[in-house]
């Protein structure tokens, strides 16, 4: 097993910690064309998030956060990454991140998955890996016409 | 403190008992602060079980044989010892449960459906574990009339008394179910005076005492408790083992919770009789093995003197609120006068959840998120959560100075 010191190193990589801090694609959106909350119960991690659309393709994304850092990071990777993505690509790409955030794994190493892979190291903290993929089931929720869904 | 007990608690010498605690996390010494959600297990409680299944085991109340003879008489040997723990004047007053949330589901069904009047209201508060929360919700929401209250908790963490006598003052409650010392705040409630308040005004009452029992001798008999719940995990001793203490006319007044096995008298396929107290409200195959290490537990923390266990935790307090507030921007939930050794905070800047993965890479184990109190932590006005530290008879000064240190540095990292 490593030391401890080096994966909360690698866990809390600067990009994370950078997004977890960036003001960029906050607050509420009004009149959103979609909507929806994603809640973890246990712990009180809450992200809402707001999207329209351009067409068929997923337009402004914006999101509101409350929770841990990796949480934050989470939601400002997804509100950053999925304007213009048709709706099935962005159910898609949350795919990939909660599998990465389960397993370390990813099928696709290049391009979008290869930003994303600063999730991937979440997979050796079992207790966080809800923390990175609350934001992208609010995202499925949104997208599916739910309103709230939860982590449990 | 007293300086007599003191010297008798020898803490390094305890720590022995606990086999966990000689283990290290990522090549760290494990600091275990979270006993408040479950505790450690000395190894008289693990040999007890063990050789209760190596020697006296089957199934109890049902073999004329010398085994299930012997079974029963150990677990029937454990009730005798939770009565004397926790002063009940008879073992038919002892019920045991699978935890502290099975016994108050107890009574909210039995006594709940079985006992209150449509009209007449339970009275909790603001400071309960869900465990005693959602039950009576659930009653509130049964359609029976029976109405749900809640006491405010003030600013300090304390019970409001004023809004407990006014919530009392129609004479409608016919239940006051309140903890004894709060999960998250470490708040002991003033047990005695809510006794004496509650049957003035002609409530009976229930205290969840799994956090209490662990941390201070609670005499049930002394405090005229009508019920008295906690849970064995707490107490040192296995999971899946729990204690509903209730005054005996109460329970033989009470219909059954649960049908089944051992919980009758007679039964035709027409009608069925069930059982006095306490076997009517245990139905099925009971945790005879865990009951047994529930039995060693007591016995371990009777040996070491409960009073002697709370003072080694007053000294914990006290060590802690020297030197907790010291830490930069942590703000500690409630500031209760007479309270046990569990401390909620928030780190000004620090996620909880960052905040225990830091600390868990130095072996330190807090307890993040909102601890199964919602309201309480909605009443704080911290809804995302607080890191909990909660201490056992295991614990020392330098695990706290240790936690101390670490959130110096916690926050330096997450700046
Ligand atoms: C005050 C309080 N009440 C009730 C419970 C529930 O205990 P259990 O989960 O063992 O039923 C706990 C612990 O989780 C507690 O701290």
């Amino acid at each position: 097993m490593s030391s401890g010191a080096e994966d909360i190193q690698d866990l809390y990589s600067t990009t994370l910690r950078d997004l977890a801090r960036n003001p960029a694609h906050r607050g509420k959106l009004d009149n959103a064309a979609a909507t929806a909350r994603g809640d973890n119960p246990m712990c009180g991690d809450r992200v809402d998030i707001f999207l329209n659309f351009d067409g068929p393709r997923i337009g402004e994304t914006r999101f509101v956060a409350r929770g841990c850092e990796i949480c934050q990071a989470s939601a400002a990777m997804l509100a950053e990454m999925v304007p213009g993505k048709s709706p099935d690509e962005a159910r898609a790409l949350g795919e990939g991140v909660k599998t990465m955030a389960r397993t370390g794994q990813t099928n696709d190493s290049t391009g979008e998955m290869a930003r994303l892979s600063i999730f991937a190291v979440v997979h050796k903290f079992p207790s966080r890996v809800k923390c990175a993929t609350l934001a992208w089931s609010a995202l499925d929720a949104a997208l599916s016409g739910v309103r709230e869904t939860s982590s449990e | 403190m007293d300086t007599n007990i003191a010297r008798t608690f020898d803490v390094k010498r305890l720590r022995q008992d606990f086999p966990i605690l000689a283990t290290t996390v990522r090549g760290k010494p494990l600091t275990f602060l979270d006993s408040g959600a479950s505790a450690q297990k000395p190894r008289q409680v693990i040999e007890a079980m063990t050789r209760c299944m190596e020697t006296a085991y089957a199934n109890v109340h049902r073999g004329a044989y010398h085994l299930s003879e012997a079974a029963t008489e150990s677990y029937e040997a454990a009730r005798v010892a939770v009565q004397n723990f926790i002063g009940a004047a008879e073992p038919e007053e002892i019920v045991f449960t699978s935890n502290s949330t099975m016994a108050i589901n107890l009574v909210a069904h039995s006594f709940g459906r079985g006992i209150l009047k449509p009209g007449q209201f339970v009275l909790t508060s603001e400071m309960e574990h869900h465990a005693n929360l959602v039950p009576w919700q659930m009653l509130r929401d049964a359609g029976l009339g029976i109405g749900l209250r809640y006491v405010r908790v003030t600013e300090g963490g304390e019970l409001d008394m004023n809004d407990l006598a006014a919530k009392l003052a129609d004479g409608k409650v016919g239940l006051v179910a309140i903890t004894h010392m709060s999960n998250v705040l470490g708040t002991v409630t003033p047990a005695a005076r809510i006794v004496k308040m509650a049957h003035e005004a002609g409530a009976k009452v229930l205290f969840d005492g799994s956090q209490a029992v662990v941390h201070r001798h609670v005499d049930v008999a002394a405090l005229d408790a009508d019920f008295y719940v906690f849970t064995g995990h707490k107490l040192y001793g296995p999971t899946g083992i729990g204690v509903l203490y209730g005054k005996r006319k109460l329970l033989d007044a009470m219909p059954p919770f649960l049908g089944g096995g051992d919980m009758i008298e007679s039964v035709t396929l027409e009608r069925t009789t069930y059982a006095a107290a306490p076997a009517r409200f245990e139905a099925g195959t009971p945790a005879i093995i865990e009951a047994v290490g529930l039995h060693a537990a007591i016995d371990y923390v009777t040996a070491i003197g409960m009073d002697a266990i709370e003072a080694h935790e007053r000294a914990l307090v006290e060590h802690a609120m020297r030197v907790l507030p010291g830490v930069e921007g942590l703000r500690l939930l409630g500031a209760a006068q007479d309270r046990g050794g569990v401390f909620s905070f928030a780190l000004e800047g620090v996620h909880p959840h960052d905040l225990s993965t830091y600390l868990d890479r130095s072996g330190i184990c807090v307890r993040a998120g909102r601890h199964c109190a919602e309201p309480l932590h909605a009443r704080f006005a911290v809804d995302g959560g607080t890191t909990r530290a909660s201490f056992g008879l295991y614990t020392t000064p330098e695990e706290i100075d240790l936690l101390a240190e670490k959130l110096v540095d916690a926050r330096r990292f997450f700046a």
